[in-house]
């Protein structure tokens, strides 16, 4: 659901403090491959490449893990990396560092994951090898405030960055170059 | 410039609200001499201000003061709290708007006698009728600058209108343009030309679009009759011991509680806070609210119905490249009862850039499904449905428990649609879908009506005091010196996009509210 509140807190600024970048000498330094493309140490996660890193101070390297996962099943696309998916997600890190009723609700969401999963005979949420296996899951807790906090602030945190517009095909703001009126806004060839 | 009154003048005309209604009032009123103080809620925000980003803008302009929901409508599951989506800013929803400007139907305004009584509905006739309001009309579009009006040329079609005009032509459908758009195509009336932003709905930048920000408002300020109080909260109509209104109370812009004294009282804070300041002025001598001897006040709200049809195709369209509203078919606007419904809808254009399209292409939608369309963004077209919904007396705004930031009373909005709603939604879902299918779609998707923008009809127009909250020029039944001067005021809604009409209203209440402080009948 997204109500003014949702709205206030998730529009009105970045979804999350930025993401930082790590050398690889940082990554290799400090962290361990995690699988699923991440390497992870103690109060960090980052890409495989060091092309993104969340230092973390309230959730786990696995939690996140798993909201990246959960959030990429809720909203799919196969061209977007995972920095996108972390950048929306990033605020919830922020939020549950101060919010300790917060914290434990991602945590005890995310314990439910792993559970159902384990139950559909799985290792875990992440061990779950297909996409429609963890989509099971999703639908069977669609309507619990876990799922609605994560999908309710990723619809605004992914589609809000200008790196996903440009991956859709989106412009965004015009006025700096003068609107679209030179610039394509009947320029339709093949009706 | 700008005349400063005192709190303690009891006889300036105050008018509540500075948006299509309340802002064109404030204008004809001190073009006339009349002494104005405006109360506007938000703050002031000028084409300099506004920002080519919808989440951002949204933060900028929208109210989201506490509201809450009830009834079947899906607003209310998906967006609980925010039931409208209008402006709380100097210009109102003017700001916003697309800037479609179409005149009323005369049968439109005889919803009663035209389509006969229908179960459910409490239509009435307007006490008024196209003719009443014809020379207002010919005002507001020159004032306007309404497009294909007073000899001022159509805009240029863009991307997104022209799928819609290769569609309109498959399906036979005879009146389909540029629309009657109060968007300059060329500078005129010290506003300039459209650019084609594509951000109509976030303020245009360009002051292209009519807003009375930029027009009614500095032009009445000029006369030194008006004075608009920016950030300055309404939150009770007083009256008197005659049962007059006498003042109003409101917060300023520093937290304050004041109390402007006022000779007459006009209320323009759209459909939704207009009858919640009613209501929250209840007093011993008005117990069910100011101006509610019928039980009317609230009731009866209308927010058109709507719906969306974007389509996908294979090739890319940029629908958002250029103006919002880019075109309109006219031909399903008739009244004709074969279709299975009452009443008529217009068809169009309409885009929303990425951040919105995943808000309200399926709110709560996610999953593959979800995520296809997201990806077709840049190849998707999209048009707007908008109809005469019925007036029924259980849609209605109330008090709601829960409070706003002042300790005030917030608007409860209950809605459910009525049959001839869901009909007549059907039937525009399935014609837009043949449309774009005629035109090659690979994939349509039926969109769901956004949180309100047209939102009429909770202190209507009538003859008889029983039935309705205002006369015929919008004054109270109840209370000679308070007049409703917006979209409430609507008898029945209309297919028509309501801003024209609330122009002409207000232009023809201001000489009404003039003739009679002049005649000292108010």
């Amino acid at each position: 659901m997204m109500t003014p509140d949702s709205v206030r807190t998730l529009a009105f600024k970045p979804p999350g403090s930025p993401l930082r970048r790590l050398t690889r000498r940082e990554l290799l330094k400090r962290g361990l491959a995690l699988g699923t493309g991440l390497v992870a140490g103690p109060g960090f996660i980052a890409g495989s490449g060091g092309a993104w890193a969340m230092e973390l101070e309230a959730l786990a390297p696995s939690s996140i893990a798993t909201l990246l996962q959960m959030a990429r099943d809720i909203y799919p696309h196969d061209r977007f990396g995972d920095e996108l998916y972390a950048a929306a997600i990033k605020g919830h890190e922020d939020r549950a560092v101060t919010d300790a009723d917060f914290k434990a609700m991602l945590e005890s969401g995310i314990e439910d994951l792993d559970a159902r999963a384990m139950a559909a005979g799985h290792e875990s949420y992440l061990g779950a090898g297909w996409e429609a296996d963890r989509v099971a899951i999703l639908r069977d807790i669609e309507a619990d405030p876990f799922f609605q906090t994560i999908r309710g602030s990723l619809v605004v945190g992914l589609y809000n960055q200008p790196a996903v517009w440009e991956l859709l095909g989106y412009e965004g703001s015009s006025v700096e170059h003068g609107g679209y009126l030179e610039r394509g806004f009947d320029d339709i060839a093949w009706l | 410039m700008s005349a400063p009154y005192e709190l303690s003048d009891d006889s300036v005309v105050v008018i509540i609200g500075t948006g299509a209604g309340g802002g064109t009032l404030a204008n004809a009123l001190a073009r006339q001499g009349v002494d104005v103080v405006a109360l506007e809620a938000g703050g002031r925000h000028l084409p300099a201000d506004y920002v080519n980003d919808e989440w951002a803008s949204f933060g900028q302009l929208a109210w989201t003061d506490m509201r809450t929901t009830s009834g079947s409508w899906r607003v209310a599951k998906d967006f609980p709290n925010l039931p409208a989506w209008i402006v709380k800013a100097v210009g109102g929803s003017t700001t916003h708007w697309a800037g479609a400007s179409l005149r009323f139907q005369p049968h439109e305004f005889w919803a009663l006698s035209e389509y006969g009584k229908v179960d459910g509905a409490n239509l009435l006739d307007w006490p008024i009728s196209l003719t009443d309001l014809e020379p207002y009309y010919d005002v507001a579009e020159k004032r306007m600058g309404v497009t294909r009006t007073n000899g001022i040329p159509g805009l240029p079609g863009n991307n997104n209108f022209k799928v819609m005009k290769a569609g309109a032509d498959n399906m036979g459908y005879q009146h389909c343009h540029t629309g009657r758009m109060a968007i300059n195509p060329e500078p005129r009336d010290g506003r300039g030309a459209c650019r084609q932003l594509g951000f109509c709905f976030q303020g245009c930048k360009m002051g292209a679009k009519w807003s009375t920000a930029y027009t009614e408002i500095p032009e009445g300020e000029a006369t030194g009759k008006l004075e608009v109080r920016e950030n300055a909260h309404v939150l009770m109509i007083e009256h008197d011991a005659a049962g007059k209104v006498s003042g109003v109370v409101y917060q300023d812009a520093d937290g304050n509680r004041q109390v402007q004294r006022a000779r007459v009282v006009c209320v323009a804070g759209n459909s939704i806070e207009s009858p919640r300041l009613l209501l929250n002025s209840a007093s011993s001598m008005f117990p069910d609210g100011l101006g509610n001897s019928s039980g009317q006040v609230g009731r009866n709200y209308m927010r058109h119905m709507t719906g969306s049809v974007y389509a996908a195709f294979e090739e890319p369209v940029h629908m958002y490249r250029g103006t919002t509203m880019a075109g309109i078919i006219s031909d399903e606007s008739r009244h004709d009862p074969s279709r299975g419904f009452v009443g008529g809808y217009e068809m169009e254009t309409v885009s929303i850039g990425v951040p919105f399209t995943a808000a309200f292409l399926n709110p709560g939608g996610w999953g593959r499904e979800f995520t296809a369309a997201m990806d077709n963004y840049a190849n998707l077209a999209g048009m707007w449905l908008v109809g005469e919904d019925m007036p029924q007396q259980s849609n209605r705004i109330t008090l709601s428990e829960e409070q706003d930031q002042f300790g005030m009373p917030a608007a409860n909005v209950h809605f459910d649609d009525h049959p001839n709603d869901i009909a007549m939604r059907t039937h525009a879902y399935a014609q837009a879908t043949a449309l774009y299918e005629s035109v090659g779609s690979t994939q349509t998707y039926p969109t769901p009506p956004y949180p309100s923008t047209h939102n009429l009809g909770t202190n209507r127009m009538s003859e008889r005091a029983d039935d309705g909250v205002v006369n015929g020029f919008g004054q109270s039944h109840d209370v000679d010196n308070l007049f409703v001067s917006d979209g409430s005021q609507f008898t029945t809604g209309g297919a028509e996009n309501p801003t024209l009409t609330i122009v002409a209203l207000a232009l023809r209440q201001a000489d009404y509210i003039a003739r009679q402080m002049s005649e000292k009948a108010i």
